[in-house]
């Protein structure tokens, strides 16, 4: 727990991070909160951003290659933020999602970053499809987009320093969830939500 | 009167102003009933708030000694300028010429301060910054809005380091008769600043009805101006007993400050609104960001700084 609240301390300090949410949250329900990613401080900025209540079961995806690098970020990514690792280049055969699907089941609020990779633009690319296999699978998990402002400005791909710059978390309502709903049109509908935020 | 002396009267004459600024506040709030006067009463008393923790965090950064006091004005940089960038469109262009001037600049500038190179702390932002941050930017061959993006980064490092950073470069000014009591200076020109927005919103308050720049900044009203700037350099000439200067030199330095300060919220403000926002930031509750609260001193410290310079350093 100290970890993520000295990171939080640096990072509240640095970029502000402040929540805005759309409207008040129901924390006893179970969420996949989901977002656009630009920076390498975008998981911990959210988990900053959550009350502390919500925090204890959140568990964020994040990338083996990177955050399972060397033995430092790997202390890091699972001791201080309680991450997931995912492979992103998985041998055949084998389901990306799975470690995923098995935190989700057992309880955990997760968070995600539906496009895969951090881009460099204020809003997001287009979302992978694994998003819509988690809300496929979980239809009675909420889905909330996140809109993460100015962490492109502050830290940009290619960056190893953030700036200064505030930062504003924007938490959205839960998306409707619509039964047989497909796949273009569902991500085309989530990523919106994002868009919707950011305005 | 001592050193000591004078200064613990300042603070106690400070404390004594704001313990009635509270319960006026508190007397106004049981009255308020209609929503816009409730909401009102809320702001101020917001803000009488932020006036504690601000004299609190200034009268500790006395008791720790002049290098606390350049300390806390690097950080009021800091958030300044995180301020200003922000509301600022720049590119990743830009990210190692920013990158300079929040983590190489700010410390350095506060440094020279520190260290008493008068010479260096005037120079380094007009002269070195002003040409290495383009040169910096431009390594980076982002051709695009490349003289805004430059124009605009020049021009909050100007505001936020150069301009802040005057006020405690009081500290390292050598005036007649005046050796080791600068920090009363420092003291001296936030007061009547601050002294001067405070009783411009009190009198605009009270009496305004016409607005002296009704496009840059609503609030701002000719009967605000008048009586509280009066009034505030009246307060200025009365406190001459805490400077090197005497009650009518105090009373023109005072006047000097009022006025800057009143036009460094207008140009704020203006800047503001050409990067279409309301306040600055969010940092001091009642009060906007830190940018809103400090706008007067950037216009009012450098002025300041060399009038007291050219005519009363030994």
């Amino acid at each position: 727990m100290w970890i993520s609240n000295a990171l939080i301390a640096v990072l509240r300090f640095l970029i502000g991070v402040t929540a805005r949410w759309e409207g008040p949250p129901d924390l006893t329900r179970q969420r996949i909160y989901y977002a656009n990613h630009t920076s390498h401080m975008d998981t911990l900025a959210i988990i900053a951003a959550l009350p502390r209540e919500a925090r204890l079961n959140v568990k964020p995806v994040a990338a083996a290659d990177y955050w399972g690098k060397n033995r430092f970020l790997r202390y890091i990514s699972q001791q201080g933020l309680n991450a997931v690792l995912i492979e992103r280049n998985p041998a055949p055969g084998q389901n990306v999602l799975e470690p995923i699907f098995d935190v989700v089941r057992a309880g955990h609020s997760i968070i995600i970053f539906p496009e895969g990779t951090r881009s460099n633009q204020a809003l997001p690319a287009a979302f992978k499809s694994g998003i819509f296999r988690l809300a496929e699978t979980f239809p009675d998990v909420d889905l909330v987009p996140i809109y993460l402002e100015n962490l492109h400005r502050s830290m940009p791909k290619g960056k190893h320093v953030p700036l200064p710059i505030i930062c504003t978390i924007r938490i959205g309502n839960p998306i409707p969830r619509m039964a047989g709903e497909d796949k273009a049109a569902f991500l085309e509908r989530a990523r919106d939500a994002i868009v919707r935020l950011s305005t | 009167m001592t050193l000591d002396a004078k200064f613990l009267w300042f603070f106690a004459a400070i404390a004594g102003l704001l313990a009635l600024a509270s319960i006026i506040g508190w007397l106004l709030a049981k009255r308020a009933t209609s929503e816009s006067a409730v909401a009102t009463v809320e702001n101020l008393n917001q803000r009488v708030n932020a006036w504690w923790g601000m004299v609190i965090i200034f009268f500790i950064s006395y008791q720790l000694g002049g290098n606390a006091t350049v300390v806390l004005f690097s950080f009021i940089s800091l958030f300044a300028l995180r301020e200003f960038i922000t509301l600022t469109p720049t590119t990743l262009g830009d990210h190692n010429a920013l990158f300079s001037a929040f983590f190489i600049l700010i410390p350095l500038q506060y440094i020279l301060i520190g260290t008493h190179w008068y010479s260096m702390f005037t120079l380094l932002i007009p002269v070195y910054a002003f040409l290495l941050l383009p040169a910096i930017a431009v390594l980076s061959q982002d051709t695009e809005a490349f003289l805004e993006r430059t124009a605009k980064i020049q021009w909050g490092v100007m505001i936020c380091i150069y301009c802040i950073s005057h006020a405690p470069a009081l500290l390292l000014l050598d005036l007649e008769g005046f050796k080791g009591q600068n920090a009363l200076l420092l003291f001296y020109l936030v007061f009547v600043v601050q002294m001067s927005d405070v009783l411009q919103y009190v009198f605009g308050k009270l009496f305004g009805k016409h607005k002296v720049a009704p496009l840059v900044s609503p609030s701002k009203t000719v009967e605000g101006l008048l009586g509280g700037g009066l009034s505030a350099t009246l307060i200025g000439g009365a406190m001459f007993w805490m400077t090197p200067f005497n009650f009518w030199q105090s009373l023109l330095m005072s006047a000097v400050i009022v006025v800057m300060g009143f036009l460094g919220g207008l140009v704020m403000s203006a800047i503001k609104r050409s990067l279409s926002a309301k306040d600055w930031g969010t940092m001091i509750k009642g009060h906007g960001g830190m940018l809103d609260r400090m706008d007067s001193i950037c216009f009012a410290a450098p002025i300041f700084f060399h009038m007291t310079r050219y005519f009363f350093s030994v």
